[in-house]
């Protein structure tokens, strides 16, 4: 990976130059502040986290050890299957549907024609909306009373429903909602969708492959590292879902929206166990490790990377 | 690897006057086109029009049933008396300037270090280490939260914003930050190698060539991290709810949130103020909309850089 400048008489010289040092002393230079940052706020915190693991810690009192105590209280804990199974409802319904939501959006904006950059932006506009504006709209529309999407659905004759209010409804609410900013995962897929040759598009066609046709079988497996990508990103960002939840419904009615991120945040600011949330923060990295390792092991059998040519 | 503007032309191959049949489906396809992509830009807009209606709607009109779906009459006075309404809110959107302007800034300035040294120097350890600060980009941010709060605690930090602005100035170091050191030495590994080079034949230091070559070169990719950054930091609403208490140095996003909780925790004292929750949404969605509508093609332009899409 060397320079080649370093040539033969270099090489056989045991040491390497003074001047080749000051080269690369110059170049860790540059990348110092991120090692720094990384040694400070990533890797240190991870460590730290790690042993709190084994402790009790209310930031008062000193950390005290208790062994695998916050385990075996994770154990017994009913409110850890209730945001384990909330949390994988929300990720694996959302997820799916935001990718669909997103390629679809994609796939009408890869058309080459006038005014198509208006479009694009449009399409943008709800994913730089602050999640907080995003959900004070959600909650007005889903408002049982006087909301958007009860009126909408009595045009239909449907009888309306007490979304965030419902124990039922709360969840699918949230997941509609996340389907509203799936902009960036669009332009990644829009991205993706340009970087499929046309020339294989044309040697389909000529080949007599329908539009279907060739969607099916030139571009979505030339898109599947786009999909995988997003896939991948998608349920690493959907199982830390805090945020919509935080604020539209407090993790209630009744438990229903009480998501893994946002039992963490109880435990660790709101009742300062420091050391329990540090311990099911971990578990939430252990399953979200073992999630995308096996996305890596699966992605081999159905994502095509084209061979890198010259 | 940058978006197609125009593609295969359809027309250059038409040369004798088109057929009237011909003309009539093309102009039937452009308008099955058009209204497809109207249709969703349409349903898209439906939650922000209807804030802005509602911000314009008389207290008390938000809750009709039919709803009102144009407001007569439109009270533009909502704007001004939201100013009133929620306490200190003059002071909530200076606090989220700074913050926002100074993490950016950290971002862009730090970031850009950074990439160069992974861009345009070689180093033992150059390709591991990146391959970690690719990986930094998949570590679940929250795993690192509870540390970090304790580490600014002792710090004495908690309730000023220096976690919000400080973390942001070292490269991407921290929460996840990366992507911008990564799109930013995306787009100056494109750059021809003989700038520097020459520079260096000529005596210029690295620092130089970094600040008086490279930096006015990279300004497509700096300006997609900047734009990304302020957006990002101005909506942040997890690490401002952590790491502030008191009202000092609350952010917009903290205050709308705690204003909509006056009214929907316990013991509300009056009907939720729509209209009110609505005007401060629209006041804190401006600047966002200004920056994206004038910098919408670095926007969009700056994920491609990335090369996102293309592997």
């Amino acid at each position: 990976m060397q320079a080649s400048q370093v040539s033969s008489p270099a090489r056989a010289a045991p040491r390497i130059s003074r001047q080749r040092l000051k080269y690369y002393a110059q170049g860790y230079a540059f990348i110092s502040p991120w090692i720094i940052g990384t040694a400070l706020f990533t890797v240190y915190p991870v460590a730290y986290s790690a042993v709190l693991t084994f402790t009790k810690f209310d930031l008062l009192t000193p950390p005290e050890y208790i062994g695998a105590g916050n385990f075996d209280r994770m154990i017994g804990d009913s409110q850890f299957p209730t945001a384990l199974i909330n949390t994988a409802y929300y990720t694996f319904i959302a997820v799916p549907l935001q990718l669909f939501v997103a390629l679809i959006m994609a796939l009408f904006l890869n058309q080459q024609l006038r005014f198509i950059n208006v479009f694009r932006t449009l399409f943008y506009l709800p994913t730089v909306t602050p999640t907080v504006a995003s959900v004070i709209i959600f909650m007005y529309l889903y408002n049982p009373d006087f909301g958007f999407f009860n009126v909408a659905l009595g045009w239909f004759g449907i009888p309306g429903v007490k979304w965030l209010g419902d124990p039922n409804w709360a969840k699918p609410a949230l997941i509609l909602l996340s389907l509203w900013y799936v902009g960036g995962q669009m332009v990644i897929f829009l991205a993706g969708l340009q970087s499929v040759p046309d020339a294989l598009l044309e040697a389909a066609s000529i080949d007599g492959a329908g539009t279907l046709r060739k969607f099916w079988h030139v571009t979505i497996p030339m898109i599947t590292p786009t999909i995988f990508f997003n896939l991948v990103l998608g349920i690493i960002g959907s199982f830390q879902v805090f945020t919509v939840a935080f604020i539209a419904t407090r993790g209630g009615p009744i438990d229903s929206t009480l998501f893994y991120v946002l039992w963490i945040y109880r435990h660790a600011f709101e009742n300062l166990n420091m050391g329990y949330a540090a311990a099911i923060g971990w578990v939430l990295l252990v399953i979200i490790l073992i999630f995308t390792l096996l996305q890596f092991a699966i992605s081999q059998r159905w994502v095509y990377y084209e061979a890198e040519g010259s | 690897m940058g978006l197609k503007a125009v593609g295969r032309d359809p027309a250059a191959s038409i040369t004798r006057s088109p057929r009237p049949v011909d003309v009539l489906r093309s102009w039937l396809v452009a308008a099955v086109k058009y209204g497809s992509l109207a249709a969703i830009a349409f349903v898209t807009a439906i939650p922000l029009l209807w804030m802005l209606s509602t911000s314009l709607k008389e207290t008390g009109k938000e809750f009709l049933f039919p709803p009102q779906w144009i407001p007569v009459p439109a009270v533009w006075s909502n704007y001004a008396n939201v100013w009133g309404v929620i306490d200190n809110l003059a002071l909530y959107t200076s606090n989220s300037f700074i913050v926002a302007g100074l993490a950016t800034l950290g971002t862009v300035l730090s970031c850009s270090l950074v990439a160069f040294g992974f861009a345009r120097m070689e180093f033992p350890g150059r390709g591991p280490l990146f391959i970690v600060l690719l990986a930094s980009l998949m570590l679940p941010g929250i795993i690192t939260l509870v540390p970090t709060y304790i580490l600014f605690k002792n710090f004495g930090w908690i309730d000023t914003p220096l976690p919000l602005i400080v973390p942001y100035w070292f490269g991407g170091g921290a929460f996840g930050t990366a992507f911008y050191t990564f799109l930013i030495r995306q787009f100056m590994l494109q750059l021809p190698k003989e700038l520097d080079e020459a520079a260096v034949v000529d005596g210029a230091s690295f620092f130089r060539i970094y600040w008086m070559i490279l930096m006015p070169l990279a300004r497509p990719a700096l300006a997609a991290s900047a734009i990304f950054s302020f957006i990002q930091h101005w909506n942040e609403f997890l690490h401002p709810l952590i790491f502030i208490d008191t009202e000092r140095w609350r952010t917009l996003a903290l205050a709308l949130r705690f204003f909509l909780a006056e009214f929907t925790e316990c013991c509300a004292r009056s009907p939720t103020p729509w209209n009110m929750l609505m005007a401060g949404s629209v006041l804190m969605l401006t600047p966002v909309l200004v920056i994206f509508f004038a910098a919408q093609r670095y926007f969009i332009r700056g994920i491609a850089l990335s090369g996102l899409g293309g592997r």
